[in-house]
């Protein structure tokens, strides 16, 4: 029942907070990935799918069962999948003589597919490979994509999208500055894109801001692109959409000039000008006796010139 | 000698520091993307093949990791930082890349019909209080809910109204009155959801299904038939026209029925169903004999509506005994409308 749309109402607590956290909000939740194995897998696509899950931990669920589906062809089921169990990204890994280790990539807006790319993995060195601590699950990684190839290519700009979307964790408004340890290092070179892993040590430097040394943790992978389905412009465009009520708030009476120098009218209320502190000369003070003809000043509420 | 010594010393130092001013700057051609918000950077400088290739693939990339990996770290560092229970943290922008949605942006949903007219008249909502107190049990009860104050169903000792029937039963009639309530809340519930989703539901009518149940399609038959009542008198095959022949050997079998009538109506006050049986007997066989005769009448429909109650029967035959109202009879039908709506809202949403 993914429309509840309040005909059947939930009877407890539970069941409404369950169905009020799957509904379209303003503000989303953290998307979900679904990673699961094809008709026919290879040892290295099951490990190598293990690793992306355990990179991906807790915002992914690991399918154990084969689901003899094509992604490519029919991607109903893949469908059905997400609706179930709320997720809009997913993972598929399958193995044949034509694809050998194969993984797919894709996302689902509204519960359709959206993006799909396949890369197939022609080294991947695992995780258990790297005898080395380990970051913590559930830290938020730091993604650098290096290679012009990441601004030329249509399909390698969407493969960054896609890939910034699956391992950028909750957006979180603040980080703890010693909690930067991992990073995720995606390049591309020679066609090829190579995945690497590494935890940062901070050390000391001269200065406040630490010297970086990094020590390969993770899972390595080197990627070849295959096959990609992309969304047409107008169903990505309407994907993008932002309601209204996120839009940051304009600030009025603010403007720019060519050189930078920043604007803003002020409005003054009808001020009393005989209580108006002025500079003040002896020679102009009031006597008695004396009659002195009064300016009528206007001082204008002018356009008020604030350096900014 | 300590002089120098002192001098050889400083200069040590400042050497060492401008060595660790060094390590955290990073040369590079072009400046990298940022998006702190999302802690990500982007590196657009080329990656000469000739030099990828030449090094060991590893040890290239972990030296171009670590360099842009400073640039970020540099950047991050830039942020305005607080400190919150023992750690430094850094207070980050809003991600800046623009990433598609999971789902569409929540529709605002329309008002319902009393929102509507509240927005008219300028009536605002006022706050009430969960807990009210209960003369009763002397304690705070809900307003609603289990265990409400001031529950009527629940009264143990109800005085009889002077006006009313000796023989009814007060609290079935309270309980009654209740469900009615429900019900008919219920039932506004869902209108104003298919009010909302724009799906057309029938006031009284047939749903377009392939199977129609015999129930709904009595129903239809009868509120047909009063519709389209000319002058109080109720469409039948005694209005109907016919030829001569076939009236008066209708006339003939409808004398004799009408004595079988006459002693089921005095059975009436007798359980209904048995003189439903009876009068299902009565008719089936009235109903052999008229389809003998080739008519084209709703038999069937006649047989159903015999089983509606005993005083219906004899409107068939063009008797003019006033339908009873029976509240029975009026809570089923809103019950059964309920369910059709609902059956409605289910069909349309499962196909969507």
């Amino acid at each position: 029942m993914a429309h509840s749309d309040g005909i059947t109402k939930p009877k407890t607590r539970r069941s409404k907070r369950f169905l009020e956290t799957r509904e379209p909000k303003l503000l989303e939740n953290v998307k979900n990935a679904m990673i699961m194995k094809g008709g026919n897998t290879s040892q290295t696509v099951t490990q190598a799918l293990k690793d992306i899950y355990s990179l991906k931990k807790p915002n992914a669920v690991l399918y154990k069962k084969k689901n003899i589906t094509r992604p490519f062809e029919d991607s109903t089921s893949l469908e059905f999948f997400s609706k179930k169990s709320d997720c809009s990204l997913f993972l598929f890994g399958s193995h044949n003589k034509k694809r050998p280790n194969n993984l797919i990539f894709g996302r689902l807006f509204d519960f359709h597919v959206l993006d799909m790319i396949e890369l197939g993995v022609e080294k991947f060195v695992s995780l258990s490979e790297f005898k080395i601590s380990k970051c913590p699950e559930g830290t938020k990684p730091m993604l650098v994509f290096a290679g012009e190839a990441f601004e030329m290519d249509n399909e390698l700009k969407r493969l960054k999208s896609l890939l910034i979307d699956f391992f950028r964790g909750p957006t979180v408004p603040a980080v703890r500055l010693a909690g930067l340890e991992h990073v995720l290092h995606f390049t591309a070179v020679d066609g090829k894109i190579y995945l690497r892993s590494y935890r940062c040590l901070l050390k000391k430097s001269g200065c406040r801001i630490p010297r970086i040394e990094l020590e390969e943790i993770g899972p390595s992978f080197d990627l070849v692109l295959r096959r990609t389905h992309l969304a047409s412009d107008d169903l990505y465009k309407l994907a993008h959409k932002q309601p209204k009520a996120l839009k940051p708030k304009k600030k009025k009476n603010i403007s720019h000039d060519a050189f930078g120098t920043k604007f803003g009218r002020v409005h003054m209320q009808k001020q009393d000008l005989s209580k108006l502190q002025t500079r003040k000369m002896r020679g102009l003070k009031k006597r008695k006796g004396e009659v002195v003809a009064e300016e009528e000043q206007r001082s204008e509420p002018k356009v008020a010139k604030t350096e900014s | 000698m300590a002089a120098c010594s002192v001098e050889e010393l400083l200069a040590k130092a400042e050497q060492e520091e401008a060595e660790k001013l060094k390590t955290i700057s990073v040369q590079k051609e072009l400046d990298l993307d940022f998006d702190v918000g999302n802690l990500l950077a982007c590196d657009k400088n080329r990656i000469e093949s000739r030099d990828f290739k030449e090094q060991k693939k590893e040890d290239f990339l972990r030296v171009l990791a670590r360099d842009n990996t400073q640039l970020l770290i540099n950047e991050i560092w830039k942020l305005p930082t607080e400190r919150v229970e023992e750690a430094i943290v850094a207070k980050l922008p809003e991600p800046a890349t623009r990433l598609p949605r999971e789902k569409p942006p929540p529709k605002p949903k329309p008002p319902t019909k009393w929102e509507q007219f509240a927005k008219l008249k300028g009536i605002q909502k006022k706050k009430k209080t969960n807990m009210v107190w209960d003369e009763t049990a002397k304690e705070w009860r809900r307003r609603w809910g289990y265990k409400r104050a001031n529950d009527d169903t629940k009264d143990w000792l109800i005085e009889v109204p002077q006006t009313s029937d000796p023989n009814e039963d007060q609290f079935a009639k309270r309980v009654h009155a209740k469900k009615e309530r429900v019900a008919k809340n219920e039932f506004n519930r869902l209108k104003n959801i298919a009010r909302a989703q724009k799906i057309k539901t029938p006031g009284v009518g047939l749903l377009p299904r392939t199977k129609q149940s015999k129930d709904e399609l009595s129903r239809a038959v009868s509120v047909a038939k009063t519709s389209t009542a000319f002058r109080g008198q109720v469409p039948g095959p005694t209005t109907q026209r016919k030829a001569p022949q076939e009236r008066r050997q209708e006339e003939e079998v409808r004398a004799s029925h009408r004595g079988l009538l006459q002693r089921e109506a005095e059975a009436a006050g007798a359980p209904e169903g048995h003189g439903q049986q009876e009068a299902q007997a009565g008719h089936h066989q009235g109903r052999e004999q008229t389809d003998e005769r080739g008519g084209q009448r709703g038999g069937r429909v006649q047989e159903e509506r015999t089983q509606r109650g005993g005083g219906r029967e004899a409107q068939g035959e063009g008797g003019q005994r006033k339908r009873r109202q029976s509240w029975r009879r009026e809570s089923r039908r809103r019950r059964e409308e309920e369910r059709e709506t609902w059956e409605t809202l289910r069909s349309s949403t499962s196909c969507c």
